[in-house]
């Protein structure tokens, strides 16, 4: 398979240069310095290092670069919007849902895409949609309101279609 | 910095900038259990254990040898410096860990920050805001006392100044001992109350840069060759065709071999193309852990010896010998150990996450042959340590690596790698030997604990007669600190052990524990956990049932209760209550988050987490094939925090994680009853 020598990264066409088989995640920390993304495993058991990959959360420590060449790859970094975070960043700080954090932006993409699966999900709808994630440090309890607030603040600012 | 201090040497680390210095002298602290030395040679711990300062343009640093690992400090010891400064938040800047601008510390462990450092600093903060009042007295030539600190402005009728006016073109230096009179908890402002986070936003968004994201110029990534073994040696070593490969610098020195390039993925080619042939000497199997730790233990010493065992047992109606254990476990820190390391000339800078920047500047100078004085490490706010990162393993190999290279070099540990080359807690064996009478009062007490450790191998219960024994031994996985150190499998053993004693007697395990308790604190504990809880209330059915237990260790007191289900055979925790007291409470929040998290991650010690070995070599070193908590494992739980503002405040990033095991125990002997004598527990 030829070299990987574009992506869409946050919206914006970046150049690499990248062998196909390299891990999403060693192109965008090492080549890119997106650092946002976490290792923590290697195989895709503790959800660090997920982002999106056109809105689908995935494991980038398990996903070769040539599966996210031509798709809109989303990264922690990018969920701000002129300045503004995205509603669960905001929740996530309103909850204290860290300790060390560094699952806190695995856990934020991992909650971003349930969000998008899932507008107004219960409790034990995000428990089973995070169970991939892990935060040793145990914030569990506080990343599941964090959730559920951007959920609510979603429904309170939807506009009537 | 080590020796002594000039005020030319704080200046000059601060930049030659003026203001106004505070520094805190104190003794050094004690030694903790983890046996390792407290300080090198011949110089002694500078007396110094902090140090602020108030630049001429107004701002506070606070600078401090403490380590941020998710634990807060960085915003607790910022609320105490607020309080006693008078000053916002947003105004105070921490400098923390780094070896050449903060002084020394022997590390962030054995929940020492809170009790120790914030009073240092509060001294400080007070002595800086008492400075600031009199500069201003002096150039308004006012009545000292007349003038107020608040906000972080000074102000007297009609006159007012910022931090910076009155500090600008002052080069005090200001030297505190202990007698400065502090805020008391009662009248706290921003102490006490639950400021969140100082540097959450970073986090949020992917910005802070921990040891594995940072970067620097032309900087290698190194990779290390491992052992085949525990122990092996380094029988043969070819690197002819890693030397292949372009860019690629190797190093071998004894049983360490390594390999660093431009990227990645040469490093990881080049480490590949090492051949290498290990010898290892036999080593245990873990099913015969236990025989191998009582057959290979030192006689011990007393830790606590009361009375008589004899006359106790004679005095008892009823008496119970048991046996429980605990296994090797991991700590998991999500980041994994890393360094980056670069050389300027002969002086190094290594930044690493640990929990000691001191202890691994030593590690360092030793590994390196060079004074300490040409090593700096670094300590960036670290990815979680639970007792896991005291070590510099990663730092050594960095350096080495980058002195062969003669570029900086990252080396970052895989999951694998820190599985099995980090140190394990450890496993151990408790035996418990009592009596009782029929009323409940326990006559004696007699405990020896194989390898896993003496903290709180004493409880706070009232028996007359004792013997309590720590016995070292032997230990097939390499072994240290974790979270609450051996608190966790002493109280798994006592407070099993008094469930056992309380039903063999008929008495209910609340009613038993409180006829042999007088210390206060640890009563209301109970008493405040149960009330949450609805001890009263609950009742044990078919697979169903409730357990407590209560604890002390390190300044604070706990107690837990448990509800679990049975489902399947497997161990469902439905409800935890905790109630923790530890002082005055910092900062409740962050204190809810540290008892909620000690609670879960607690649950993967008494349920599922186990290092299995054989051999020399670890049989499940990655996630898939160790289990630690996930979602789905948390429970109900309730934290009752007993705010104590007549107390100083304990820390508490370690003692909550005691009491779940044991209530957890106690109560599956409720649902099933089934004794579960050793963690993790499984039927």
């Amino acid at each position: 398979m030829s070299r990987i020598t574009e992506l869409e990264v946050n919206g914006i066409s970046r150049r690499v240069n990248a062998n196909p088989e390299r891990s999403l995640l060693s192109v965008l920390r090492d080549d890119l310095d997106l650092t946002g993304a976490k290792y923590g495993c290697g195989e895709g058991q503790c959800g660090a290092c997920t982002l999106l990959l056109d809105g689908e959360a995935v494991r980038s420590c398990i996903t070769p670069v040539s599966q996210a060449a031509g798709k809109r790859i989303t990264t922690i970094e990018g969920l701000e919007r002129d300045g503004r975070l995205h509603p669960l960043q905001e929740a996530f700080l309103e909850s204290g849902a860290m300790q060390c954090g560094y699952c806190t932006p695995g856990m934020i993409m991992s909650g971003v895409s349930l969000l998008g699966r899932k507008a107004n999900p219960s409790d034990a709808e995000i428990v089973h949609g995070m169970q991939g994630n892990i935060c040793r440090c145990g914030t569990y309890p506080r990343i599941v309101a964090a959730v559920r607030m951007a959920a609510q603040h979603a429904k309170s600012t939807r506009r009537p279609s | 910095m080590t020796g002594k201090f000039t005020r030319r040497d704080f200046l000059a680390a601060l930049g030659g900038a003026g203001g106004i210095l505070v520094l805190c002298e104190t003794e050094p602290a004690d030694a903790q259990e983890s046996g390792r030395r407290a300080h090198s040679g011949d110089a002694k711990p500078a007396a110094i254990s902090a140090w602020l300062h108030i630049g001429e343009d107004g701002t506070v640093s606070v600078f401090t040898g403490k380590t941020e690992v998710g634990q807060n400090i960085r915003t607790s010891l910022a609320q105490a410096v607020a309080e006693e400064l008078h000053a916002p938040m947003a105004s105070i800047r921490l400098v923390m860990a780094d070896t050449d601008l903060t002084p020394y510390d022997m590390g962030t462990f054995g929940s020492r920050t809170t009790p120790t450092m914030a009073p240092e600093l509060r001294k400080a903060a007070r002595a800086a805001r008492e400075a600031l009042a009199g500069i201003a007295a002096e150039k308004w030539s006012v009545a000292r006392p007349a003038v107020q600190v608040a906000e972080g402005k000074v102000f007297c009728d009609g006159h007012s100044a910022g931090f910076g006016e009155l500090t600008r073109g002052q080069q005090l230096v200001e030297s505190i001992g202990p007698g400065v009179p502090l805020t008391p908890a009662t009248e706290w402002q921003v102490a006490g109350h639950s400021i969140p986070k100082v540097d959450a936003r970073e986090v949020v968004t992917g910005k802070h840069r921990y040891t594995t994201d940072m970067k620097r110029a032309g900087m290698l990534h190194g990779k290390v060759l491992r052992p085949a073994a525990f122990g092996a040696k380094l029988a043969s070593f070819d690197d002819s065709m890693a030397r292949q490969i372009s860019g690629v610098a190797v190093v071998r020195e004894g049983d360490f071999a390594a390999v660093a390039a431009n990227d990645a993925e040469s490093a990881g080619r080049a480490l590949a193309a090492l051949k290498a042939e290990w010898q290892s000497e036999p080593q245990p199997l873990d099913r015969e852990l236990f025989a191998y730790l009582k057959a290979n233990a030192e006689p011990g010493e007393d830790r606590q010896r009361r009375g008589s065992i004899e006359r106790g047992m004679a005095e008892a109606d009823r008496k119970l010998s048991q046996t429980y254990t605990v296994a090797y476990i991991a700590h998991v820190p999500l980041e994994p150990r890393a360094a980056v390391a670069e050389w300027n000339g002969d002086k190094i800078t290594v930044w690493t996450g640990t929990q000691r920047p001191f202890g691994v500047r030593e590690e360092l100078a030793t590994a390196l042959g060079i004074p300490e004085e040409r090593v700096r490490v670094i300590v960036p706010d670290t990815g979680s340590g639970y007792g896991g990162k005291h070590s510099g393993e990663a730092a050594i190999e960095a350096a080495r690596l980058a002195k062969a290279a003669g570029k900086p070099v990252q080396v970052v540990w895989t999951r694998e790698e820190e599985f099995t080359w980090a140190y394990a807690r450890p496993g151990g064996v408790i035996e418990i030997s009592s009596g009782a009478r029929s009323d409940g009062a326990i006559t004696a007490w007699e405990l020896h604990n194989y390898n896993s450790g003496s903290s709180a191998i004493a409880g706070t219960y009232e028996i007359p007669n004792q013997r309590i024994m720590f016995h070292p031994s032997k230990s097939p996985l390499r072994q240290g600190s974790y979270r609450g150190l051996a608190a966790t499998a002493n109280h798994f053993a006592r407070e099993s052990h008094m469930d056992e004693l309380a039903h063999s007697l008929g008495i209910d395990p609340l009613e038993f524990r409180l006829r042999n308790l007088k210390n206060d604190r640890q009563r209301a504990v109970l008493l405040a956990a149960a009330e949450k809880f609805g001890w009263a209330k609950q009742k044990a059915g078919e697979g169903h049932g409730s357990g407590l237990a209560l604890g002390f260790e390190k300044g604070s007191y706990l107690a837990a209760c448990a509800e679990v289900s049975i489902e399947g055979g497997r161990i469902k925790i439905v409800r935890v209550t905790e109630a923790f007291e530890c002082g005055a409470v910092v900062n409740p929040d962050h204190l809810r988050n540290q008892v909620e998290g000690s609670i879960i991650m607690a649950i993967g010690g008494a349920l599922f987490e186990r290092l299995r070995f054989d051999n020399g070599r670890l049989l499940n070193p990655k996630l898939s094939q160790y289990r630690v908590p996930r979602f789905g494992d948390v429970p109900v739980i309730e934290t009752v925090l007993v705010d104590r503002k007549d107390l100083p405040s304990a820390g508490a990033g370690e003692t909550p994680i005691v009491g779940l095991a044991p209530a957890v125990a106690n109560a599956v002997f409720r649902a099933t009853g089934k004794r579960l004598r050793s963690m993790p527990m499984s039927f």
